[in-house]
This record gives structure tokens, sequence and C-alpha cells, in this order.
């Protein structure tokens, strides 16, 4: 059932946005062979951690490189760099997010390993692109998110600006660089030919405000609004967003003012019948409801709209979630063991091909793990004796 | 423009709003020929969904962003001949997506099984908003709902404060960018074993795994997630990690050393705390940050972090945005040719062989392609 039966993948990215698209990969039956720092390894094992330790690396670390191997280089070494190279001939994609100019001083470039293997898939993300004033700017996700207008379309106005509380512009990237290299390896598929796939942290977090983006172009610039209460959306009318009932939380998508105060007895609201009002008295309207709604619970609320086919639904924290039969049903959940035996929990791919759930039991590689086997397999210890008959 | 990966495979876009439309889009940019299939009452409901009232040619502004460089064909999928018509295309298809809801094309006539023996080696992919089973099947499918259901607003804003949404429809371009993962490996298994395959995402599942680290972390955490009480930037991380208010405007800290931020900011109290310190007081040590960043200008911090190497920004508008090199050099807008007006829209974000993916096809008026449609690839 497996997509990419044979794919090669050499991996030297860190972090989340590379090992992300690398997952996805994996997931799609591709083999993953992450090159790390000796001692050290993917800064991820050390920096960008949460506090949740499982067997001595963080639940992130965890998480972003499950089903995947792990072999350690020192790429400043002559002999490891010469091993790493040996290894790159026989790869069908290379990944890498450091920054621009690292890889060229390497000589692990586009450039360099299509003279050692012409039709490699060579993929790559930066975090402001490989040109420009910013190239040399770390591509951190809450600094793109600042830096492109993201954190300045959540919450209510009075708020400060507010991040995303997911890293998405790694996660956004990531996929992207999955996508461009998936479509490159369907042409090497096809006509034999590879290529080079760039990037950047910035046009992906761009991309991901398309819509909005095309509105501000072709609007004369205008800038944003976010609401003055219960803030969801800035560019979509009330009631959108998310109200305080008497017991919890309810969301409320685009729907029918007049028709929402009939159903719900509010009848301040019956007097907006002009629908543009819904967007220029976004907040007024929005006032009024949100008073309105903590009268009743989510559930009586729900009984009355739901029926009604509005687009309502109660909001959910991970334990609710998790407790909800609907998420049982969708078997999201995995179990996974890395070598030394340690079970860790984790998600699954989210989609099913075929009718069969892509999931996997192989856990996060320990630091070098697979170094010994992957030089015996490709052959490269041979290169050790060679280079210190030279040296 | 130059060959493109996917130059020659025909797309076949039941999808409508979003989601699908927007994989249906990266497609069109990586060289496939997309046509939208659409109801000749008014199409893609999509096109009367105008996001902030703009309009373009009698469709919403937003429908040209996510439908520009496509095709479209009528057909009313009740009506006999039309549904010939249809299956006829289906014979040229490589891929088929569709985002109704479960049963929908069951009745058409047009589900997997139903569209594979027609033509054996399709791709078909559908993305329904909660899967097949399960109490949610039937609900459905908004952006808004599926962040609520998921957990995701309890990701963002501050805690102990309301549940804050993505501003934007996170949801479903995420599911889109999915469903073009999906459809590529399906695309690649295909060209190597003459196989075709069937792909099911929900919007749901999408929303889910775009948050494993913090599921997974959650699994394995006694005491759960739990937001920041202050400037909220990601629940998983520890102290500075926000965005703070200065004296002029605001200013973003991510992952740093607490100690190389005392020295940054010549700030001894801060030596107090121990890096351990980051997740147990986490919020104790943002409280103090945040009094002591009011004290001074955005750049005047901004600086002295830099100076030290240490990861920080400003916070930036559109507007701010758009006024820098940076920017700028990134050519990311592109210009559509729509009847006798021009718009302004984003690019692909993917650089293929050094080369930006451009195109200046403005989305179809509808039905627009139908006739040329069906003489090319039906009268044979």
């Amino acid at each position: 059932m497996s997509f990419l039966n044979d794919i090669l993948v050499v991996d030297f990215s860190q972090f989340l946005s590379g090992p992300s698209a690398s997952l996805t990969l994996a997931d799609l039956g591709a083999r993953v062979i992450k090159i790390e720092r000796p001692v050290t390894g993917d800064i991820c094992r050390e920096l960008y951690v949460s506090d949740i330790v499982i067997d001595g690396e963080s639940s992130i670390f965890q998480a972003i490189n499950r089903s995947k191997e792990s072999y350690t280089a020192d790429l400043k070494d002559a002999i490891d760099l010469l091993k790493v190279k040996k290894l790159l001939k026989r790869a069908d994609v290379v990944i890498h997010n450091f920054r621009p100019g690292v890889m060229e001083r390497l000589g692990l470039d586009y450039e360099t390993i299509k003279k050692l293997n012409p039709s490699v898939v060579y993929g790559s993300i930066s975090g402001y692109g490989a040109a420009g004033p910013w190239k040399h700017l770390p591509g951190q996700d809450l600094l793109l998110q600042s830096a492109t207008g993201i954190t300045l379309l959540n919450n209510t106005a009075h708020e400060n600006p507010t991040p995303l509380g997911v890293s998405i512009v790694d996660i956004l990237s990531g996929a992207h660089l999955a996508q461009g290299i998936l479509s490159l390896l369907y042409q090497k598929m096809v006509s034999g030919e590879g290529g080079e796939v760039q990037v950047s942290m910035l046009e992906s977090a761009l991309d991901f405000q398309f819509e909005l983006l095309t509105c501000y172009y072709n609007d004369g610039h205008e800038l944003p609004q976010r609401s003055e209460v219960n803030g969801g959306h800035p560019y979509v009318g009330a009631p959108y967003g998310i109200y305080k009932t008497a017991d919890s939380w309810m969301a409320l998508a685009m729907t029918d003012i007049v028709q929402l105060g009939q159903l719900t007895d509010c009848y301040a609201l019956l007097a907006y019948t002009n629908s543009d009002e819904w967007f220029t008295q976004r907040d007024a309207i929005k006032q009024v409801l949100a008073a309105h709604l903590q009268q009743r619970s989510t559930r009586e609320w729900l009984a009355v709209l739901e029926p009604a086919d509005i687009w309502c639904s109660e909001v959910l924290d991970y334990e609710a979630l998790r407790k909800h039969p609907a998420y049982r049903a969708l078997e999201m959940e995995m179990t996974v063991k890395n070598s030394n035996g340690t079970a860790i929990t984790t998600t699954r791919c989210p989609f099913k091909i075929d009718g069969q759930l892509l999931t996997s039991t192989t856990g996060a590689p320990l630091l070098g793990e697979h170094t010994a086997a992957i030089d015996k397999e490709f052959g490269l210890n041979q290169l050790q004796k060679e280079g210190a008959v030279v040296s | 423009m130059n060959q493109l990966p996917l130059n020659g495979l025909i797309v076949l876009e039941f999808s409508q709003y979003l989601s699908g439309p927007s994989a249906g889009l990266r497609l069109a940019d990586l060289g496939a020929r997309v046509i939208k299939i659409e109801r000749p009452q008014g199409g893609d409901p999509c096109r009367k969904l105008a996001v902030k009232n703009l309009w373009v040619e009698g469709d919403a502004l937003n429908f040209h962003a996510i439908n520009r460089n496509k095709e479209s064909f009528t057909a009313d999928l009740k009506n006999k001949e039309d549904l010939e018509l249809v299956k006829k295309l289906i014979r040229r298809a490589d891929v088929v997506t569709h985002n109704f809801r479960p049963g929908v094309m069951e009745k058409i006539g047009l589900a997997y099984k139903d569209v594979k023996g027609i033509n054996e080696k399709i791709i078909y992919a559908e993305i329904s908003g909660f899967g097949r089973k399960g109490p949610w099947a039937q609900k459905p499918g908004q952006d808004l709902l599926v962040q609520s259901l998921s957990g995701l607003t309890y990701t963002t804003g501050n805690g102990g404060s309301a549940p804050v949404p993505f501003g934007l429809s996170a949801v479903d371009a995420i599911s889109g960018i999915h469903l073009v993962q999906a459809v590529l490996g399906a695309l690649i298994r295909r060209q190597r074993e003459e196989k075709g395959a069937y792909i099911e995402l929900s919007l749901i599942e999408s929303a889910i795994g775009m948050q494993f680290e913090l599921f997974t972390t959650f699994f394995h955490s006694k005491k759960g997630i739990q937001r920041s009480k202050i400037n909220n930037g990601n629940p998983l991380l520890g102290a500075p990690y926000g965005v703070y208010k200065t004296a002029d405007h605001f200013l973003s800290l991510a992952m740093m050393e607490l100690q190389q931020l005392a020295t940054a900011l010549d700030w001894e109290e801060l030596n107090v705390f121990d890096q351990r310190d980051v997740f147990q007081k986490r919020d104790e040590i943002k409280a103090l940050i945040a009094k002591k960043l009011k004290t001074n200008t955005t750049r005047y911090w901004l600086e002295r972090l830099r100076r030290s190497g240490l990861w920080a920004a400003a916070v930036y508008s559109w507007k701010d945005l758009d006024q820098t090199e940076g920017y700028k050099i990134l050519e990311m807008e592109q210009e559509l040719q729509a009847g006798d007006k021009r718009i302004f829209t984003t690019r692909c974000p993917i650089t293929l062989n050094g080369k930006r993916l451009v195109s200046s096809k403005a989305a179809p008026t509808l039905g627009a392609n139908r006739e040329a449609i069906i003489k090319q690839l039906m009268e044979e």
C-alpha cells in the first residue's frame, strides 16, 4: 500500500520544518536517514523542547522523527564528508534547512550533488529566501509569524498581536517542501529527470494568507481590523466567533443574523435585515449576541441551532476531545516504539489510502543508532580505510 | 513557461469553497490542467461567498484567488446527459477531487467504485468534514467548527481567557495541502505500478495532524497542555517565548536561554532564575520580562538582542512588510487579467529549478470552457 517504496531520503534538516517534510515522505513509505552531528545531533534534541521528556528526548523530537533512521557524521571532517557524499549518490531525495551558503561551503549544494547523482531531487527550506537583506536571519516560527502579519489576524482588537499557538509556519513550509519534492519525484518516474525545490518560511507564511492578502492587494491596501468582541476572522462579518455560554463556550460560523435572532429569541438582532450590516456593524451585533448567549448552556443552544442547520459547535480542549466518541472513531492515535523498547503514543498521518490508515510502529532513532548498519549496507566503511591510508 | 512536473495530467475538481479547490490550485501551479465541474445554477458556491464584500466581474474576489489557473465545465449531475458527459471526461482524467458530505457522490453514482469502473487507474481523492463514521460524520465541515472541535482554539490566546480561533481558514488550507501530498504520492505509485488510488481525508484529521507535536506531548503529560497566562506564544514552549508590548510597539522573543537574555539586556535580576525554571515558572518569568520590555522601544531592544545573536523580531503589519526590501525581492505578488479587470494575488510559494511558478490566468467564468472541453476531450 506504500506510495514511495524504495525511495531513499537523506535528510540534513533540523528542528521542525524540514523534518516534518521527511516525516510525510516516511509516512508515504520512503526510507528516511537523518544525518546528525555526533554528540549533539539535531538541535531539536536539545533546544526546541517541551517539558515532557520521553526516554531522554523531548516529546516534540519524538513526534517529528518517528519512522526515521539516524546516521552521525561530522561534515567538517573530510572522511565523514566523503562517506556522506557516497551515500548521496544513492539518494533519491536530499533535504536540508541550513541557512543560505552553508551547504555550498560544505560542497553539498545542489549543483555539486547533481554531478554525483544527476537525477536527484534536492529540496531546501530557508527562512527568508536565498537572497536579499534577510537571508541570514534565523528562520524561526514565531519570528516569521510576527514578520508576516499573522499575529494581527487573531484574537480581539485590544489584545496584543497574538501568535497562533502551533508552529504553523514550520509546518506549512515543510508541507510545501514535501509537495515540491513529490512533484519532482513524479517527474523523475516519468522522464528520469530530478530537480531542485526551494521553499522559504516567508513565502509559505504569505501563501497561508493568500485569500486575505488578495483582498489587501486589491482593496487599496486596507489593513484587517480585528473584532472588538470575541475575535474570530477579521474579514468575516458577525456572528463568526467563539461565545461564552452559561456553562462553557460555543462557536458560531457564517450565519443569517435575522434567522439567528429568531432561533435564539434575541430580538435586537431582528433589525439587521440588510446583510451588508453584518460586516459593517459586526462588533455591535456581536456585542448583543455575546450578552444574550450567556443566558443558556451550550447544550441548550445547540439543541435549537443544529436542527436548523446553523453552523455551530461546542468548543473542546484536548482532554474533552480525547474522551469524545467522535475522536475515538477517527483512530488518530498510534503507538510507536524506539529501540530501547520505550512506547510513545503519537498521531498518525491524516489521510487514508485505499481504505487503510497509514500507521507505523517505529519510534524516533537514538542519536547515531543506524550509523554502523548504514556504513555496512552502503559500503561506507571502505572509505574510512581508504581515507586512513591517504592521510 | 517551461515544462512543469505535472504537465499532461488532467484533474477534475468537483470540490467547492476552499479545502479541495486550494489543492486544485496547487496542482495547477505544478502544471496540471484543472477542470472545475460546476452546477449550471451558480456553480461553486464560493463564487458568491465574498469575504469583505469584494467582487470582480460578478464573482467574489477570494474565488479568484482560489480558482485562478483553472477551467470551468458546467454540468447538472442530476441530468442524465450531463452525467454522461462527465463520465466521458472521467475517462480522460488522472485525478478526481471532491469535498461533498458523505453520501452525495454515492447518490449521483460517482463514488470511487463507480469512477474506478469507468477509469481503472483514476486517483480519487475526497475531503469530508469529519470522516465517514462516528457521531460527527454528517456535521458541516466548516473551518471554525473544526478548529473548535479539534482543540486548536485552546492553543492560542492566553491561559484563563477565551479559546481563540485562528483568524483565517487554517484547517481548510492545511487539508488542501495534505490532499495534494496524497495525490502526488498516488501519482508516483501509479507511474511505477499502474495502479489508481482512493484517498480519504477529513478536516478534523488534518486539524489534529497539524497539532501532532501538541497531541504527542499531551498524551504523555500528566497536567495537560496549558497556555501561558501571559503573552502566550506556543503552549509547549517555556519562557520567554511570546509577543511583548514595548514602549512604542511590540517585540517577539523566541527560544533563548535566560542567562543570554539577561546578558543581552544588561539585566542582572533575571539571573535569579535558572534555565530549569523556564517551564515551572514560565508565567512568573514572562511577567517580569513584560514589565522590563515596556520601558524602552522595540528598536532599542531589537538591536541589543540581535547583537547577541538572539532570536527576536518586530511585529509587522502587511503594510510594514510590503515596504521592506526583504518582501519586495520575493516578488510574491502576481497579476491576473479577469475580463478587463486586473487582479493582484499571491503566487505559488514553491520554487522549482530556480524558477518561481507564476501564471496570469484568472479564474474561469462559470462554464467558460464547456464547449471547448467537449470538442477537445470528447469528440475523438
